[in-house]
């Protein structure tokens, strides 16, 4: 999975990366660059993470006593330090994941003002939804395909965000219908 | 290559106008998706354009032939060898087998019984459901039910597949499988697809859209 910008509809909040890589240390001690490529390999899709992040998120995490310097690995190179999660690691991995994510109201926000304030202007609101009908199921056929070559990991992620997209295109279709009804409050 | 072309199609049921100067263009091979809110006149778009029904007025070119102008003999002979057919439901011979429903219409063009159905073998393989192949349709899922459609519909090897709204009986899982199925064999054969839905997600496995609304059509390939 590594084509670029499939993921710009994507609708996911940023993932706390803290609690990702406290989640992987959770399977025992590793340095820093095996966190790396360990989150990238699993979550990283089109954005792999940064070093600059992980050794600041890991040193985030040791001042709050969630992991621990476990040594340092055998052989050289900069980097070879590990770290262990700690009790206070793993409390806090499992309240992150008995607490569900906030539902957002992704991008009906910024398509409802473009619709409302294309009504407004007198310009045409239902070419603004074909605009985003097109782009959103572009960005749909990307996914499909990547779908169909990926694996089961792959398909389960490319759902996630399809199922998402298709919602948006719901809220879409749902407006085209009611949009002469809307100009005619948005301009009363 | 455009295949196939209409243009100012329209077609009204009483009172009611189904299509309104409604136009699309289909290029060989590829997969088109027909969107749009229901009663929009999707259906009736695509069986305007497969010669199923007769426009009021506007034409439909297949290559260089005009189906509008056509007697019923030729352009039924025309849909049997060129075009290919899946429903929502309800196209398949409940009398008949799954194995002899597939074989059905290489044996109304002629083929022996015994080649028919290696071929008809041979589809449903590629559609999965070989071993429904005795069974009728009424003692199938929906999902396999609709791969002997689709492999049914191929079989005769169709320059264009007609499908209207396939999987809208099907839940996602094996919408999508038979979305796949049905896609990647009519790539394999060159076949183009017209497929009206208004899933997007089935639409997603479409190369484009075509949206249509009040009897309109909106086609960005039709307006080059
Ligand atoms: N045989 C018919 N007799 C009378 N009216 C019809 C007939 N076929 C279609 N219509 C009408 O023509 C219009 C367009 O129908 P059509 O079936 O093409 O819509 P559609 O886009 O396929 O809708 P859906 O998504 O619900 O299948 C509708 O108002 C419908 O009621
Ligand atoms: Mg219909």
């Amino acid at each position: 999975m590594n084509t670029p910008g499939v993921y710009m509809m994507c609708i996911v909040a940023p993932m706390s990366i803290g609690h990702a890589l406290l989640g992987l240390l959770e399977g025992g001690p590793r340095h820093g660059y095996d966190l790396k490529r360990a989150y990238d390999e699993r979550f990283g899709q089109d954005r792999p993470l940064h070093y600059g992040q992980v050794y600041s998120t890991l040193s985030r995490l040791l001042k709050n006593g969630f992991v621990t310097d476990a040594g340092v690995e055998a052989g050289d190179g900069p980097e070879r330090k590990r770290y262990a999660i700690t009790d206070a690691g793993v409390t806090d991995v499992e309240r992150w994941l008995s607490t569900p994510e906030k539902p957002e109201p992704y991008l009906q926000n910024t398509l409802y003002a473009k619709v409302v304030l294309a009504l407004l202007s007198g310009r045409s609101a239902a070419d603004v939804l074909d605009t985003q009908r097109s782009a959103h199921l572009d960005t749909m056929r990307e996914l499909t395909r990547r779908k169909s070559d990926g694996d089961l990991a792959d398909q389960l992620i490319c759902d996630f965000a399809l199922f998402h997209l298709e919602a948006d295109l719901r809220w879409l279709e749902l407006t085209a219908a009611r949009i002469d009804q809307l100009a005619v409050e948005v301009n009363r | 290559m455009t295949l196939l072309r209409a243009e100012g199609l329209s077609k009204s049921f009483g009172k009611t106008q189904a299509l309104d100067g409604a136009g699309i263009s289909i290029r060989a091979g590829e997969v088109v998706a027909v969107m749009g809110p229901s009663g929009s006149g999707k259906s009736t778009l695509l069986h305007c354009i497969a010669g199923i029904l007769p426009p009021d007025s506007g034409t439909v070119h297949y290559r260089d032939q005009d189906l509008t102008a056509m007697n019923d003999s030729t352009r039924s002979e025309l849909r049997r060898t060129e075009f290919g057919f899946v429903f929502q439901f309800g196209q398949l011979v409940p009398e008949l087998t799954c194995l002899e429903n597939v074989a059905l219409p290489l044996r109304l063009s002629g083929m022996k019984r015994k080649d028919a159905e290696r071929a008809a073998t041979d589809w449903l393989a590629r559609l999965e459901v070989e071993d429904v192949a005795g069974q009728r349709p009424g003692e199938t899922s929906g999902g396999q039910g609709q791969r002997v459609a689709v492999a049914r519909a191929l079989v005769t090897a169709p320059k264009v597949i007609f499908a209207d709204e396939p999987t809208g009986a099907l839940d996602s899982l094996n919408g999508e499988r038979v979305m796949h199925l049905l896609t990647t064999a009519a790539r394999e054969t060159g076949a183009a697809v017209v497929l009206v839905t208004h899933e997007a997600r089935v639409a997603a496995y479409s190369d484009r859209e075509v949206v249509v609304r009040d009897g309109r059509s909106r086609d960005v390939e039709f307006a080059r």
